[in-house]
């Protein structure tokens, strides 16, 4: 028996084995002393401003090959703060006027800088600088104290990462080639450390609580990322059990890819639209590979969040126009800047709130803010001409709200025709359901919308008024709840009723208990992450659309809990 | 000493990544080389010094260099603000 086996969340499909690898900050502690050797004391600075100095150029050449110029540029910020002569100059006078040690005078005169570029409220930038400066105040740190800081950059042999959280910037240093999986604290299915496993296809379990306690630096692991559990310190037999184990799940990949380039159709000859959600137009590869249908959900935020600034118009065109043409004429379809909530952009400052996944979000923001709404649309319409591009507003509650972002849309588009722009006339024009008072208004709703696309991870944190970042209330994630599908087929008898077409572009879309439902529910477009396309293809194939509309029937009319509901799937459908 | 005046145009001001450049640039000569903003004057060898200015658009800023090489210094950093967007 392995010595411990750890419980997660599946974030992402596949099996790794390997060496931990803690992605976690060592002991920086240390106590304030009086130094009767100024000289030698001031030379043990310079020497940790030197080391860290050569450790981030070798990272930032590293970031450059693995990563490209733009994800470097924050080492080069770091090697420039390091380089300033008035900061190394102040910590040097501190050790000299009041005899404290290189850790106390680098503390207090970092200290200072980082409080003032903090107290720089009306500027976001400065107050990001402030982390560059704590970054780069650990890192001399690490070095006065002689441990070492953790860089995922400079991974450069195959290792699972084990974190508390990985955040933005830590996925975007980690290199495939020798990351294998990752194993995490806290978080959920849906956390951006979930999303980012999924986008970089490699296994992950999170939510494991106990990882970085458990394991070990260098502690042989084995990662299940399909059930959600880890082994740690796994015998001869496990190893060779669970390399079995990832051989077969090669096999069944390998089966699956043979469905790519096949129609989606059901066993009674129904073709549903199979789609992929994105996030870059990096993730076309995978779209590609996967043969998806169309794109369900590309997220723009991407374009806002690397960024310094906001992005300008011709910036945007180029990113949508990318996608657009590489799909050749299927629909692709943008939801518009979705920024608030857990997303926030360092050069737009949001006052803080109470409720921030209540509050000043999304198409909340673009109404207010329409300069910066009407350049995301102006570059959306002028992509238009080079495919078939729809759009669709998030965080929609009331019908007015929709109406006053198409009145925008319609503004701007009638200024670029009377510039003589090429611009498609026939952009559909959709709205996510995530909110509950807008699944409930549905029927009023598809008269003026030319779709709807279901926000799952939104609308069942919102209709069961459960924060999805919460674990201590995650088992109120409950998407099978009949009350959730009772929502869901209102919106969908809504939208056909009416000649509209509904999509569902959150994780349960690509769910294998709730596909079978919502295919007997009618639901006309499925978006999820592309790796999950074709397993959920081969899924379809095998389903009967009348015999599933039977089943949801049961479900929402006869079922009373989400446990009811999953266990009448399992019987009836994979006959477990 | 060599000494030049510039108006900065770019709507962000001197910071982000032209803030950078301009310090590695003036990191590149031994002269002693400052930057005066309003009544305070920084070292433009200093990242921190020159994004603690805070310095915005339209605002008159006037560099200095004093050295043996403060004339090339100068024109480099001239060269720079004019690459950068900084100033015409």
């Amino acid at each position: 028996m392995a010595e411990k086996v750890l419980k997660g969340i599946a974030a992402s499909d596949g099996i790794a084995i390997a060496k931990a690898y803690m992605l976690v900050d060592p002991d920086l502690s240390f106590e304030k002393t009086t130094v009767a050797n100024i000289d030698a004391e001031v030379k043990r600075l310079h020497d940790a401003f030197d080391a860290s100095k050569a450790e981030l150029k070798v990272i930032k050449d590293k970031a450059v090959e693995n990563l490209g110029e733009e994800e470097a540029e924050v080492f080069e910020a770091h090697i420039t703060i390091l380089s300033d002569p008035e900061m190394l100059g102040q910590i040097e006078g501190k050790i000299k006027d009041d005899k404290v040690n290189a850790e106390e005078a680098l503390k207090e005169v970092t200290d200072t800088f980082i409080s003032m570029f903090e107290a720089m409220t009306d500027n976001a930038y400065m107050q990001e600088r402030a982390g560059d400066i704590r970054d780069v105040t650990k890192r001399v740190l690490s070095h006065l104290l002689g441990v070492t800081l953790p860089s995922p950059a400079l991974i450069n042999s195959e290792v699972i990462v084990v974190a508390h959280d990985l955040t933005p910037s830590d996925t975007a240093q980690l290199d495939r080639k020798y990351v294998k999986g990752f194993i995490t604290d806290i978080g959920g299915r849906t956390s951006h450390s979930a999303i980012m496993s999924r986008t970089l296809e490699i296994p992950a379990v999170v939510g494991s609580e106990t990882a970085t306690t458990d394991i070990k630096d260098g502690d042989e692991l084995v990662l299940d990322g399909i059930n959600g559990s880890a082994l740690l310190k796994p015998t001869a037999d496990e190893v060779k059990d669970y390399e079995q184990q990832a051989k077969d799940f090669i096999a069944q990949k390998a089966e699956w890819a043979k469905l790519k380039n096949e129609a989606t159709v059901s066993k009674d000859g129904k073709h549903f639209e199979l789609a992929s959600n994105i996030g870059t137009p990096d993730d076309m590869d995978g779209v590609l590979a996967a043969g998806s249908e169309a794109i369900g959900l590309f997220r723009s935020e991407f374009l806002y969040m690397n960024s310094a600034e906001l992005p300008d118009e011709d910036t945007q065109f180029e990113a949508y126009k990318k996608v657009v043409e590489g799909m050749k004429g299927k629909p692709v379809i943008v939801r518009t800047m979705d920024i608030g909530g857990d997303k926030h952009l360092p050069y737009l400052p949001l006052p803080d709130e109470m409720n921030p996944f209540l509050g000043y979000r999304a198409i909340r923001i673009s109404l207010d803010r329409d300069d910066i709404f009407r350049t995301q649309l102006r570059a959306l319409l002028r992509a238009s001409h080079y495919g078939q591009l729809r759009i669709m507003f998030p965080m929609i509650a009331t019908l007015d709200e929709f109406r006053k972002a198409k009145g925008i849309f319609e503004e701007e588009k009638a200024k670029l025709v009377k510039a003589g722009t090429p611009v498609a006339d026939d952009i559909k024009l959709g709205i996510m359901i995530e909110i509950p008072a807008a699944a409930i208004l549905a029927d009023q709703f598809a008269k003026e919308v030319d779709f709807f696309s279901i926000g799952t991870n939104d609308l069942i944190q919102y209709s069961f008024a459960a924060d999805r970042g919460n674990e201590r209330v995650s088992y109120l994630y409950q998407p099978y709840n009949p009350s959730l599908l009772r929502l869901i087929k209102h919106v969908i008898d809504a939208a056909h009723a009416n000649g509209r077409f509904t999509g569902m572009c959150g994780e349960v879309a690509g769910d294998q208990i709730a596909v079978p439902l919502l295919m007997g529910l009618g639901l006309d477009e499925f978006s999820m992450s592309s790796t999950s396309v074709l397993k959920t293809r081969s899924l379809m194939k095998k389903i009967d659309t009348k015999e599933m509309a039977k089943l949801a029937d049961k479900a929402i009319n006869e079922c009373v809990t989400n446990e009811e509901v999953k266990e009448l799937v399992e019987k009836n459908v994979f006959n477990k | 000493m060599e000494k030049k005046e510039f108006h900065v145009i770019a709507d962000t001001g001197i910071h982000a990544r032209p803030a950078t450049l301009l310090v590695q640039s003036a990191s590149k000569f031994n002269s002693e080389i400052t930057l005066q903003y309003q009544d305070k004057s920084v070292n433009l060898k200093s990242i921190m010094g020159v994004m603690s200015l805070g310095v915005g658009k339209d605002a008159d800023v006037t560099i200095s260099a004093e050295g043996a090489d403060e004339a090339d210094a100068i024109a480099a950093l001239a060269e720079t603000m004019k690459k950068e967007g900084l100033s015409e």
